[in-house]
């Protein structure tokens, strides 16, 4: 929320298909202008520095962790959060699959996981390649368990729903 | 975080005059939003140079160019990246995560600052946030620190992987400044700590790095880069090799190397490459040149395993490239 | 011992057995792989969270910590903090409401906290990142802005921070969660003097982390009336509200703790200081509050898991039996409520003619530890197991074939019955599944490429707890569904799900027509959820309350129903009501016994002692096995293989269970590889603060993760089930560091297993 003395910034961001705009500090990170203001609590707060991934969502469809994007940044952009995925009525296939492979426990590094899952689809067939990628030629990449493991490795979780997680990933989008 | 004003900037020029007035270059922000929320940073004013030159330019002269916003994973992902610089897309892919580099640009990671655990927490002493403060990892926990170049005041590492690949690939980085522009190459971009760590860079004030410059890529060379951390994917390099390696007739022809996790700077292997030169390309000539890089290490006690693990990871990855 | 608990335990050896469940053995609903009921709105975002609730008016607090780990404030000055942007008021102990101690988690008291004092009382610093104030402004980016300006001077004093340094000031505590904090028989150290085979090591844990990923959050609204509504990140609503209303001196009715989900628990999701702190804020502003620890906060303003430093020494004849068993430990805390039970599975798990067995505390000035999954037995069997496998190479032996030389009849120290002991059975069915036969042999004698591949194994262990106490209540709507309601909490356990299948088995229902409510005290009062306790402790009390229910019922029963004058007794839950036991055609559905009225309703309580356990030796057991590759050139360790056999009663849901195990074991390969809380022996504060420079496991670490129930019900524990939360972590480090072993014949015995500590050892090539 903007207040008397601070610097402000009116920012419209395109959020699941709908354009929404704020006035807002400029110190608003677009976690805190989904979640705090946009009342799109689905994405979560894990530690605000970059290191967990439960923020993620995706901006332009490239997923992004919002706690280190300044809302301001995110001026004029397209963003899906989880809600913007499915709802209890109709649920994403990645969404179902977590389900079905126990992908989760607590639930709360979920939304970011899945977020996450519905991106390596894209980065896969652009052939963006990761560290574990053996042909760095190829035009594009099988998503492998293995590669599934290590793209995924930016969302910690800390149940241990890994092998869910993966399972998951890997039915929906897995090579 | 303090309060800071922003302004999106149009141009290059633009951007280098807002600078000039006080503001800070905002790249991708995974760095610096970061270090803001810490106060370790404390702009009033922020320029978002994160729209500028996005995008990747391949030269006659066969050199390519990254644009300075261009994002990490857009150029571990462009296929002339991945033909002929596959240390560059391999490093690149070694760092953060997916989400963080998807967002960092490669102006952001050149100049991207410590991960020193004693730098980050402002209650503790370090010289490179509060010049003659002191240094906590000295006598603390430096067990991630550096062995190389370090000096009485300092022992942190510089943290990207990206540009180690750059140091080992002969990459040159495109300044912008009030006075104009010039080139620097990546290796010659920082600073060693000496007695004043928090300058890390030779930037002067308010110049942008506008693009990085690959040289063309050694005919008949391989390449590649190799990380080593303590968990497997997400974590900062204890030790990390860049190599590009040219053997002909069992003799090594040309070789680059660079190291992550040992200095304050992505650092570039000079004595080891002397030794190599001319030498049989074998895994006894490998390690001996690589531990003569190591000759000069002023190791701590729980950093000085670097001494011995950086040598044979060098070794062991010019034994892969050449084998 | 004291001479009253002495008395209780030979009136208990007398006592009867209480009856054997009847629904030990039904399979309708449990034993079922269901999917979590409340799977849709977890991967929708829509499951209600702490720091997710927003009230009209609420402000936002932002805390200022310590720079010293012992000392006095000086002078705080909250000038330029108070006159930034958007503040509403800052609270330090000048101007804190008085608050009393909150009632500290102990087995007996009903509260929660662990730190012993409450926050902003006094000038006095405790340790190195307690708060001194907490800011509340309009957003949290004001907040957080001005608790950088508040300025705070310091008279530091000498701090007790290094927990290596202090080793020679180990005392014993009075107890060990009520246990002779030592026990011994006979002449240890001469039969360890005589034995054929010595171990005798000395094994290092350091500070551990839950990390769960969402942050401690509290809200805090005071009523116009002075009542308090907290919404908190806890897994102990009752405990929780025990413990603020306590120390906020108000009648527990006048206090209501919400929690309807929690970002991971672990243990650590209890009373700290930033609960009191929102309360305090909300009090002194006049407004509701939220405040949200920073990650670097939850690091260094609540307690993790206490550093160990444990010799074992093992003595055994030339056949592998025990003669001798050591374990002299030494663990570094701040009360004795949360001793770090690390010499727990040393009095369970082996025969041994002679033993010493005990812990030492060491106090420092640091936040107090708490509990974390499976406290004390998950880093007591690091050394244990470890030493166990150290005299397995000694002697020559199957380190399994060892364990089966030295099992016990009998509970070793107490003498007690086993009420089931399956712990051979689980490591014959994972050995047949791992391929144990076909092991590695040799230390360092396994290579693929680059890897030396290693083999381990060790046992997972872990006490069989019910929390006494609890009331349910169950109502029957018009439409014949059943709501079951208690005041109990879901951390990712699956909670909602277990609930509904235990009381749809005991009810005679499908799931679809039960549900279960939780997540606030308004609701019957529930145990907390912690000692894997919670299902027991709720199975139990449904089955009370359904039998509660029964009379209700059949006063409702109509003369002309079939069911007229029959005795609860008489009656079972059976198609959507009850019927006679015997003769299956007289029966009534829940609609018919409900009939005009909205619902009907009964609440039973659990059985106030648990006295089962003071009369039999009664824990869960397990064999872990795992292959782990270390990388030949770097020492880079990978878990590549994992089959966990768990011997933990009936299992009620096996898929959920299952990722319960895997979850344990994905923590202890973090505890085994990286984990390390680097506590700064000048200052007594936690380093890498950070969820960054504190590694756990990511998805590149961790394989998958094979699970086998022996699911054999406990005959004396209700519908014959055990807790699983955190049986899978005992044992995972030791297995890990046994399977490095024979991977690199490189042991080591500090914890985590970096690659420095295997490459400087080994001269590997």
């Amino acid at each position: 929320m903007a207040h008397e003395g601070i610097s402000t910034a009116e920012v419209t961001v395109r959020v699941n298909g709908q354009s929404r705009s704020a006035d807002i500090d400029t110190r608003t990170s677009l976690l805190d202008l989904l979640r705090d203001r946009f009342r799109l609590t689905g994405t979560k707060w894990g530690c605000n520095q970059g290191g967990c991934g439960a923020c993620t969502v995706l901006v332009d469809d490239q997923r992004t962790l919002s706690c280190l994007m300044l809302a301001v940044q995110a001026d004029g952009r397209e963003v899906t959060t989880i809600e913007g995925l499915g709802d209890a009525a109709a649920l994403h296939r990645l969404q179902e699959a977590f389900i079905a492979h126990d992908g989760f426990q607590c639930g709360y590094c979920t939304a970011g996981q899945i977020c996450s899952g519905v991106a390596l689809a894209g980065e896969a067939a652009a052939g963006v390649p990761s560290v574990v990628t053996q042909d760095l030629r190829a035009e594009t990449v099988e998503l492998s368990v293995e590669e599934i493991r290590e793209r995924m490795s930016g969302n910690l979780c800390r149940c241990g729903a890994h092998n869910g997680i993966v399972a998951a990933v890997s039915e929906v989008y897995g090579s | 975080m303090r309060e800071f004003t922003y302004t999106k900037a149009a141009d290059a020029a633009e951007a280098v005059r807002l600078a000039a007035a006080g503001a800070r270059y905002l790249g991708g922000g995974t760095n610096l939003v970061d270090l803001m929320r810490e106060e370790i940073e404390r702009p009033t004013a922020l320029v978002d140079v994160s729209g500028l030159a996005q995008g990747i330019t391949e030269h006659p002269d066969g050199s390519v160019e990254i644009g300075a916003a261009t994002r990490n994973t857009a150029v571990a992902a462009h296929p002339r990246i991945r033909r002929d610089y596959p240390v560059l897309a391999r490093a690149i892919v070694s760092g953060a995560s997916g989400q963080i580099r998807n967002a960092a640009t490669v102006g952001g990671n050149l100049l991207q600052r410590t991960r020193c655990p004693y730098f980050y927490d402002v209650a503790a002493r370090c010289n490179k946030r509060e010049p003659g403060s002191g240094c906590d990892a000295r006598q603390g926990f430096h067990r991630t620190h550096a062995v190389l170049a370090t000096s009485a005041h300092c022992i942190a590492t510089h943290p990207s992987d990206m540009c180690v690949a750059l140091v080992a690939l002969d990459a040159q980085v495109h300044i912008l400044g009030p006075a104009g522009a010039r080139v620097v190459a990546v290796a010659d971009l920082y600073r060693d700590p000496g007695e004043t760590p928090h300058l890390e860079t030779v930037l002067g004030p308010a110049e942008l790095i506008t693009a990085v410059r690959l040289p063309r890529a050694v005919d008949g060379a391989v390449s590649t880069y190799r990380k080593v951390r303590d968990r497997t994917s997400y974590a900062f390099a204890l030790v990390s090799v860049a190599a590009v390696l040219r053997v002909v007739d069992a003799t090594v022809a040309d070789v680059r190397i660079a190291l992550g996790g040992v200095a304050s700077r992505p650092w570039r292997a000079r004595v080891a490459e002397r030794e190599l030169l001319g030498a049989p390309a074998e895994p006894d000539t490998f390690k001996r040149a690589a531990e003569a890089e190591f000759r000069s290490a002023r190791p701590l006690p729980d950093n000085a395993f670097k001494v011995s693990l950086a040598p044979r990871v060098v070794a062991d990855v010019l034994k892969g490239l050449s084998g | 011992m004291s001479m009253m608990q002495r008395a209780t335990e030979a009136l208990n050896r007398t006592l009867p057995d209480r009856d054997v469940d009847p629904l030990t053995t039904a399979r309708r609903v449990v034993g079922q792989p269901v999917s979590r009921v409340d799977g849709p709105a977890k991967v929708t975002g829509g499951a209600a969270f702490t720091a997710d609730v927003d009230l009209p008016g609420m402000a936002f607090a932002s805390l200022v910590p310590s720079r010293i780990a012992r000392g006095r404030i000086r002078r705080i000055d909250v000038t330029r903090a108070a006159a930034a942007p958007g503040v509403i008021g800052v609270v330090t102990h000048d101007n804190a409401p008085r608050m009393d101690t909150p009632v500290l988690m102990t087995l007996t008291a009903k509260g929660c906290a662990f730190i012993d004092v409450a926050p902003l009382q006094d000038d006095v610093v405790r340790w190195n990142g307690q708060a001194v104030a907490v800011v509340v402004a309009e957003s949290q980016e004001c907040a957080d802005a001005a608790a950088h300006l508040v300025h705070v001077e310091y008279d530091a004093d000498a701090a007790r921070t290094s927990f290596g340094d202090l080793q020679s000031e180990a005392v014993f505590p009075a107890d060990v969660l009520g246990e002779p904090p030592e026990i011994t028989r006979g002449d240890v150290d001469g039969a360890l003097a005589g034995a054929a085979f010595v171990v005798d090591e000395v094994y290092s844990t350091p500070q551990h982390h839950h990390m769960a990923i969402e942050l401690h959050a509290t809200v805090a609204r005071w009523t116009p009336e002075g009542k308090l509504h907290v919404w908190d990140s806890t897994q102990a609503l009752v405990r929780t509200r025990h413990s603020l209303a306590h120390a906020m001196g108000l009648p527990e009715e006048d206090v209501t703790v919400t929690c309807r989900a929690v970002g991971g628990g672990f243990g650590n999701k209890t009373v700290w200081d930033h609960q009191l702190l929102c309360v305090a804020a909300a009090r002194v502003t006049g407004r509701p509050v939220r405040l949200a620890l920073r990650r670097k906060d939850a690091f260094r303003m609540t307690g993790g898991r206490a550093p160990s430093r444990q010799r074992v020494a093992l003595g055994a004849d030339a056949a592998g039996r025990l003669r001798a068993l050591v374990h002299d430990s030494v663990t570094g805390i701040v009360h004795e409520n949360s001793p770090e039970q690390v010499s727990v599975p040393a009095r369970h798990l082996y025969a041994a003619d002679t033993y010493r067995i005990g812990q030492k505390k060491v106090v420092l000035d640091v936040v107090p530890n708490a509990s974390m999954r499976a406290p004390g037995d998950s880093i007591g069997s690091f050394a244990l197991e470890s030493a166990i496998d150290e005299l397995a190479s000694r002697v020559g032996l199957d380190p399994i074939e060892l364990r089966r030389r030295n099992e016990p009849a009998v509970d070793p120290t107490d003498g007690t019955r086993f009420s089931k002991r399956h712990l051979i059975e689980a490591y014959r069915r994972g050995a047949e599944r791992f391929g144990w036969q076909e092991r590695n042999r040799v230390p360092g004698g396994q290579r693929d490429g680059r890897w030396l591949v290693g083999h381990g194994t060790a046992s997972a262990f872990y006490p069989y707890i019910r929390m006494p106490g609890g009331k349910v209540r169950i109502r029957i709507t018009a439409d014949g569904r059943a709501i079951v309601s208690a005041a109990a909490n879901d951390m990712g356990m699956g909670t909602e799900t277990v609930q509904v299948q235990q009381a749809a088995e005991r009810l005679g229902l499908p799931i679809d027509r039960v549900g279960f409510e939780f997540g606030d005290t308004t609701l019957p009062e529930s145990p907390i959820a912690a000692g894997s306790a919670q299902t027991a402790s709720l199975v139990i009390t449904v089955a009370a309350a359904a039998e509660e229910l029964k009379k209700v019922l059949l006063k409702r029963v109509p003369r002309r129903s079939a069911l007229y004058g029959l005795k609860p007794n008489d009656v079972v839950y059976r198609d959507g009501g009850l019927r006679h036991a015997g003769d299956p055609s007289r029966a009534a559905t829940f609609e018919e016994l409900v009939g005009e009225a909205e619902y009907v309703e009964a609440v039973g309580s659990s059985p106030m002692l648990p006295l089962e356990f003071m009369k039999y030796s009664m824990h869960g057991y397990g064999a872990h096995f795992c292959e782990v590759r270390v990388d030949a050139v770097t020492g880079e360790t990978r878990v590549s293989r994992w089959v966990a056999c768990i011997d933990a009663g009936r299992i009620i849901n096996p898929k959920t269970a299952a990722s319960q195990i895997r979850g344990a074991v994905i923590m202890g390969v973090g505890s085994a590889l990286m984990e390390e809380g680097l506590v700064d022996r000048r200052t007594g504060r936690t380093v890498n603060a950070s969820a960054a420079e504190y590694h756990v496991p990511v998805h590149a670490d961790v394989c998958d993760i094979d699970v086998i129930f022996l699911d054999l019900p406990d005959p004396l524990t209700p519908m014959g089930v055990h807790g699983v939360g955190e049986i899978g972590i005992v044992g995972v480090a030791a297995a890990v560091a046994n399977a490095v072993y024979n991977a690199t014949g490189v042991r080591v015995r500090d914890l985590p297993i970096t690659l420095d500590k295997i490459f400087t050892g080994s001269g590997a090539s």
